[in-house]
């Protein structure tokens, strides 16, 4: 039985349409799993090759990785309440009762949403810490950790636009008051307000402006975002693990730039024939 | 590069061949057009016309106000303050981070529940952090007898309407 699923799967990799799509082809040495991480668009942007010990619970904590996963968490439950939220004034918070009481487990996605944002934000600032108490953004890696920072703001601004949809007492409040600490900006603090709210008041305008921003500008800036940052880790010499002991030799134990490049140029030169 | 160390090209240089006047050309016309784009895009996200309530509101008759009252409004955000001295009309909002104040009868103070601001029944803060006192609006007699309140012009502080 077993063998025979062996053989349809076998005919299946080996046919034409899938060798269309996974160039790579069968095989199992390191060539061949290098070029299966490096022909495909979705895993490209990760190593080829990394160590056991960046894989390990405590070189990490995962923090980044689990950010991640709170962040896709978002993407999809918030599509979802897309599916069934005005961002019009009466409306707002009408469909918000509705995804609360009538919408068939609108409750749960709505507070799957709410309480991933909460994680992501407690993630992001673990994750941050984690880098910094580590030693993690000295160089090669200062460009990534500036990539962070300002990820670390469009989370912080995808959690405060989320704040106005609601359109409920909080909501209200919050964006007002929080949009009168932007006014105490000097010289440019009212116009941003006023840009921001689109008028003087939290209003229909402002509550359309911050779902556009909440929707579609802030999440495709992090998309891209955490594109660079993960491409970056590979650039960088992989995840930064330390080397165990206090010598100072902090970069001896990753794999060089030199290593990877190899491996690239080695696979390049396969490809090509 | 390599056409530039040529023995023959001992000209300084300053000298603009046609295939870098017309890059530079080019490269000024794109920086022109994301000036004009940036441009255009800070006139589009500011609007012109704002369908916001007007600030103009009508308070009703002088008589709804008994003496020594303070009556909050808080759908247009002002207290119409009737003493001694006259009517007046004090902003609600304020003027620390934009929140809603409350009069606190049992107090005769006006709180802000935010962050704890206190003020007098005239504007004048006591407590908290607010950074000025709350604003008079100009107050008027209308035509049919009605107390009028501008919230668009803040007029200095102890100006009564005397009716």
């Amino acid at each position: 039985m077993a063998g025979k699923l062996d053989f349809y799967f076998d005919n299946i990799t080996k046919s034409r349409l899938w060798r269309s799509i996974f160039r790579s082809g069968p095989g199992d040495s390191s060539l061949h799993r290098a070029q299966k991480i490096q022909q495909n668009v979705f895993l490209h942007i990760l190593p080829t090759k990394v160590r056991r010990r960046m894989l390990r619970l405590d070189a990490t904590w995962y923090l980044g990785t689990l950010t991640l996963g709170t962040f896709l968490v978002l993407v999809t439950t918030g599509t979802l309440l897309m599916f069934y939220y005005h961002p019009s004034v009466p409306q707002a918070y009408a469909d918000m009762k509705d995804l609360r009481y009538v919408v068939s487990a609108g409750l749960f996605l709505r507070n799957l949403h709410r309480w991933s944002a909460h994680a992501m934000v407690v993630l992001v600032f673990a994750h941050m810490f984690r880098v910094f108490y580590r030693g993690a953004y000295r160089p090669p890696r200062e460009f990534n950790w500036v990539i962070g920072v300002i990820l670390l703001l469009v989370t912080l601004l995808l959690s405060y636009t989320g704040y106005l949809l609601p359109w409920d007492q909080l909501a209200f409040w919050a964006i007002t008051v929080g949009t009168n600490i932007a006014k105490y900006v000097p010289l440019v603090g009212p116009k941003i307000r006023f840009l921001l709210l689109g008028g003087d008041l939290v209003n229909a305008n402002a509550l359309l402006r911050f779902y556009v921003l909440h929707c579609v500008v802030l999440p495709l800036a992090a998309v891209l975002l955490i594109a660079v940052h993960f491409w970056r880790i590979r650039k960088d010499g992989g995840l930064y693990v330390g080397n165990g002991n206090s010598d100072g030799r902090q970069h001896a134990d990753t794999p060089s730039q030199t290593s990877v490049a190899k491996g690239v140029a080695v696979a390049e030169a396969v490809e090509k024939p | 590069m390599a056409e530039d160390s040529k023995p023959g090209s001992a000209q300084p240089e300053r000298k603009v061949d046609r295939r870098a006047f017309f890059a530079r050309l080019g490269l000024s016309s794109l920086g022109l057009a994301a000036a004009g784009t940036l441009s255009f895009s800070y006139q589009y996200m500011s609007p012109n016309v704002l369908y916001e309530p007007s600030p103009i509101v009508n308070a009703g008759s002088p008589e709804k106000y008994a003496m020594n009252s303070v009556t909050e409004d808080q759908v247009t955000g002002i207290y119409l303050i009737h003493l001694q001295e006259g009517f007046f009309s004090l902003s609600a909002i304020c003027t620390h981070l934009g929140c809603m104040t409350a009069w606190r009868q049992d107090l005769g103070i006006i709180a802000c529940p935010c962050h704890g601001s206190r003020f007098t029944r005239y504007g004048k803060k006591i407590a908290g952090p607010a950074p000025k006192p709350l604003p008079w609006y100009r107050t008027w007699l209308s035509d049919g007898g009605d107390i009028m309140v501008d919230r668009a012009t803040v007029i200095p502080p102890m100006q009564f309407l005397r009716i």
